[in-house]
């Protein structure tokens, strides 16, 4: 036997972990060292397919349930009483036993993880009762306790609710005091603030940390966001195809990174505050070449788009009668110049992608004009649709559901030319090269279908199949979002540098502050589906007048460890629901300029503003 | 292997090569294809293959057993059964392949038009298929026949028209789920017109469900031809229907056993074989089970 290291925790050495596939074992994880010490945080972190999870899965040996096995190596787990147990041999009972009481885990996804037909109060006893033996009774207090200690208000009505009546936040801090239950001494979190709003992860990251100082366990943090990583890691693992590449404290990594690829990673980071200097956007360098200010706009004639008091409402119905609505999109005012990059920036719920939907109609606004050119395309015959289907084109989110999986990538490319009889056989198939080379393709992935190709790759050819039509606004609605940080830097700078080719309109709808901050001449910031702040990029970030903008912005994760104590204007409150009773509209007003082309609101919006 | 069966390992790998792929590893369904392929042959082929006229009389072997002349033995008129049952293949498979062509088409265009444009229209077309599917499949089609008047040609009607409802109810559900993915919205945006959405970017997302239920819908239509001419309200006496030959064997039965076993295998065998062959396709196209 070696003599192995022990940290107190958790010793992982020469993991290797194997996936059945169809021309025998394919090795995922190859000899992987890692060690957690109690009260550390390991932040594991790694694009996607970089065996984060796979890691994670197999320490707590769920990799069983998920068709891998473990082929070689050893995982050290040092339990409560001082007894080190290797976990790649450890039988299922042993197993678990162990999870739970000493090792618990928190997903990414708050909304499947939890039983949608238990209420929350249910769930999180079924954990106690289970790892503590305490009864029905009993296990209720310790429930509200527990909801009190991950700060969620009003506990003893909220043990009561099922999960789908509560926010992500909300199911994200249950799912941490189903996990917390037991006061386990490793708490493995995979990627559990991704799917939730910036506003919202700064107070469940400040609730991990603040937990951790409580109870001194250890933490496996994983997540591909560097911001994330130092607010909150003492030391980072980072991994790539499956194997680790460097580790070192955050200090280190973020200071000197030794691995080309950490410095990758790290110089793909959009950092909040790179432009605060500066008037215009600029892409992110590359290669060492240093992107020119995007200088794209053209102030005179009209613009591309304008649209004015926009409203998009949902009728709520029960038994055929009007019961409430939705205001999703209330008296919203925009125009986008060519060459100009509008964001439009806010947290889900708040009506920007209501907004981008409702000018290319695939919601139908309650009211508001919208211009094309000047031209009124609020009512659609045949030949304005058309028009407004041409001039105007949508990139969506989620690049791998964007695309008919059925056509090849050129076929889709070429469908928007055919449908509008731009262009048709050798022609048509000349243009799609055409617009592969401008997206960074080459010819040949004309004929794949889009199964075959990476998250880039199809967001790539989703913007080809964009340009197709030769378009004059783009609206980009989270176009970036699903994508790796260092691929997302690429298609932020391929959508630049077609604006700076064919002096494109865009409209960018984000959540991610520190890509807007990038690539916009102007920002729009929505809440509760209104604007409460217009204005140049460089004012509204650098002197926001909204105390809401303020909010948003003081809430984005700085990729700095240097940085983290700094004072956070943190409040734990829930976003107000725009659903509100047929009889209660919300209060409208019109904005207030405060500067030069900067106006925002003065008028209460949803109690909190 | 079933390495010769799969498409060129080329770099593009097609859904259709996957699909094939896939369906390769199902041994039995394969089987199950093989026996419905060597079926058709036989009756394409049937004036060849068949040793006797299936029409003409032998009175001199009336009800005789399996023999080296006769392979499944005679019936009351001394005609070839195994003949018979070649060419009676050609009738149930035209009948099987005719009706659910006619009901899958007319039930795929239905769903279609419910699901897509949905409102009043949805709720017209699908009470009026709820008021056929209220019906048991085999009463409907003796209705049908009944209004009619018997004959193959009227079989094949009404076997459609009981296939009809299911189809659209499971292209409706198809398309109602397909309407709200990303890609069809996306296709919106672009501008593509309503009929070049249906037919381009939902009909294929459902035809996976359609193709698995036509194939278990075959054996189900041959078994139901099979009925109609059993009680007399399918093919007209001379002609060699299975389901006719068991009607007419039913006589005979503690006589001459093999005038009905052979025809009724002959049913057993071919409905079974669609079913398998359902059962591998479904397993084949269905992602989740890969």
């Amino acid at each position: 036997m070696t003599v192995t290291p022990n940290s107190g925790l958790l010793d992982v050495t020469g993991l290797r972990v194997a996936f059945p596939g169809e021309d025998g074992p394919v090795t995922v994880i190859h000899e992987l060292d890692l060690s957690v010490a109690p009260g550390e945080t390991l932040a594991l972190v790694g694009e996607s397919g970089s065996g984060k999870s796979v890691t994670a899965l197999a320490v707590t040996r769920l990799l069983d349930f998920a068709g891998g096995r473990i082929t070689a190596g050893m995982v050290g787990f040092t339990d409560a009483t001082g007894v080190t147990l290797d976990l790649t041999t450890a039988p299922g009972e042993v197993m678990r036993r162990l999870r739970g009481p000493e090792i618990a885990m928190v997903f990414q996804e708050p909304m499947t993880s939890l039983n949608p037909v238990l209420r929350v109060g249910e769930q999180i006893a079924e954990a106690v009762m289970l790892h503590q033996g305490l009864g029905q009774a009993a296990a209720m207090v310790e429930a509200r306790r527990l909801l009190d200690r991950v700060r969620i208000a009003d506990s003893a009505r909220q043990l009561r609710r099922f999960p789908f009546e509560l926010s992500g936040g909300m199911r994200q801090r249950v799912m941490i005091a189903i996990a917390l239950s037991c006061r386990p001494r490793l708490l493995i979190a995979d990627e559990p603030t991704t799917a939730l709003d910036v506003t919202v992860q700064a107070q469940v990251l400040r609730l991990l940390r603040t937990l951790q100082a409580e109870t001194g366990m250890g933490m496996i943090f994983i997540t591909h966001d560097m911001g994330v990583v130092a607010e909150l890691a003492d030391r980072v693992a980072v991994m790539r195809l499956g194997r680790k590449v460097e580790e070192g404290s955050v200090e280190q990594i973020f200071a000197a990174p030794q691995h080309p690829y950490t410095r990758t990673l790290l110089a793909a980071v959009p950092v909040l505050g790179s432009l605060s200097g500066e008037t215009l956007p600029r892409a992110f360098d590359n290669e060492g070449v240093h992107a020119q200010p995007q200088d794209t706009v053209v102030a005179k004639g009209p613009p591309v788009i304008e649209i004015v008091g926009l409203t998009t409402r949902f009728d709520v119905r029960r038994n055929f009668r009007l019961r409430a609505r939705v205001h999703a999109v209330e008296h919203v005012s925009l125009s986008v110049r060519p060459g100009e990059t509008l964001a439009l920036v806010g947290e889900s719920g708040c009506g920007k992608s209501t907004t981008g939907r409702s000018i290319i109609r695939l919601e139908q606004p309650s009211a508001g004009t919208i211009l094309l050119d000047g031209e009124d395309v609020t009512t659609l015959d045949h030949e304005r649709e058309a028009r407004l289907r041409r001039e105007v084109q949508f990139v969506f989110q989620d690049p791998f559901a964007s695309l008919n999986p059925r056509l090849t990538v050129g076929f889709s490319i070429a469908e928007p030319m055919l449908t509008h009889r731009l262009a048709r056989g050798a022609e048509a198939e000349r243009r799609v090269l055409h617009l592969l080379r401008e997206v960074g393709l080459t010819a040949e992935y004309a004929q794949r279908y889009p199964h075959e190709m990476s998250g880039g790759q199809r967001q790539r050819v989703c913007i080809a199949r964009a340009l197709a039509s030769k378009p004059r606004l783009i609206i980009a609605d989270e176009a970036v979002a699903a994508l790796d940080v260092s691929i997302r830097a690429q298609v932020v700078n391929l959508l630049m540098g077609l604006q700076q080719r064919l002096g494109l309109a865009m409209l960018f709808i984000s959540h991610d502050m520190a890509v807007v901050e990038r690539v916009s001449h102007r920002v729009a910031v929505m809440y509760l589906g209104q604007i409460v702040e217009i204005g140049p990029r460089r004012a509204v970030f650098t002197a926001p007048a909204h105390a809401y903008t303020e909010r948003l912005l003081s809430a984005v994760p700085v990729p700095d460890p240097a940085r983290r104590n700094r004072s956070m204007v943190l409040d734990d409150t829930e976003v107000p629901s725009p659903l509100r009773p047929i009889d209660q509209p919300p209060i409208l007003a019109p904005l207030v300029q405060v500067g030069p082309d900067h106006f925002v609101a003065r008028h209460s919006v949803g109690g909190h503003y | 292997m079933s390495a010769t069966f799969a498409a060129p390992s080329s770099a593009i790998r097609t859904p259709l090569g996957e699909f094939w792929r896939r369906f390769c590893r199902q041994k039995r369904a394969l089987v199950a294809l093989a026996l419905i392929v060597l079926l058709i042959l036989a009756a394409v082929f049937a004036p060849f293959v068949t040793p006797f006229d299936p029409a003409a009389p032998d009175y001199d072997s009336l009800l005789d057993g399996p023999s080296a002349a006769h392979w499944l033995g005679t019936d009351a008129y001394g005609r070839d059964i195994f003949s018979r049952i070649i060419w009676g293949g050609r009738v149930s498979l035209t009948v099987g392949f005719l009706s659910v062509a006619l009901g899958g088409v007319a039930g795929i265009v239905i769903g279609l038009i419910s699901g897509f444009f949905g409102g009043w229209i949805d709720g017209v077309l699908m009470r009026l298929m709820d008021v056929l599917l209220a019906f048991p499949g085999i009463i409907l089609a003796i209705g049908v026949v009944a209004l009619l008047g018997p004959g193959i040609d009227n079989v094949i009607y009404s076997i459609a028209v009981f296939s009809v409802p299911v189809f659209s109810r499971l292209v409706r559900g198809s398309t109602l789920s397909l309407k709200q993915t990303l890609y069809v919205q996306a296709a919106r945006c672009i501008g593509v017109g309503r009929t070049t959405l249906m037919l381009r970017h939902i009909l294929p997302g459902a035809m996976p469900g359609v193709i698995v239920y036509a194939s278990l819908r075959l054996g189900t239509s041959i078994l139901t031809a099979a009925s109609l001419s059993f009680i007399g309200l399918g093919a007209r006496p001379p002609s060699a229907e299975w389901g006719a030959m068991l009607a007419d064997g039913r006589s005979y039965l503690g006589v001459a056993d093999h005038v009905t076993l052979f025809p009724g295998l002959a049913i057993f065998i071919t409905v079974l074989a669609f079913n398998l062959l359902g059962d591998g396709l479904r397993d084949a196209l269905d992602p989740k089970l890969r």
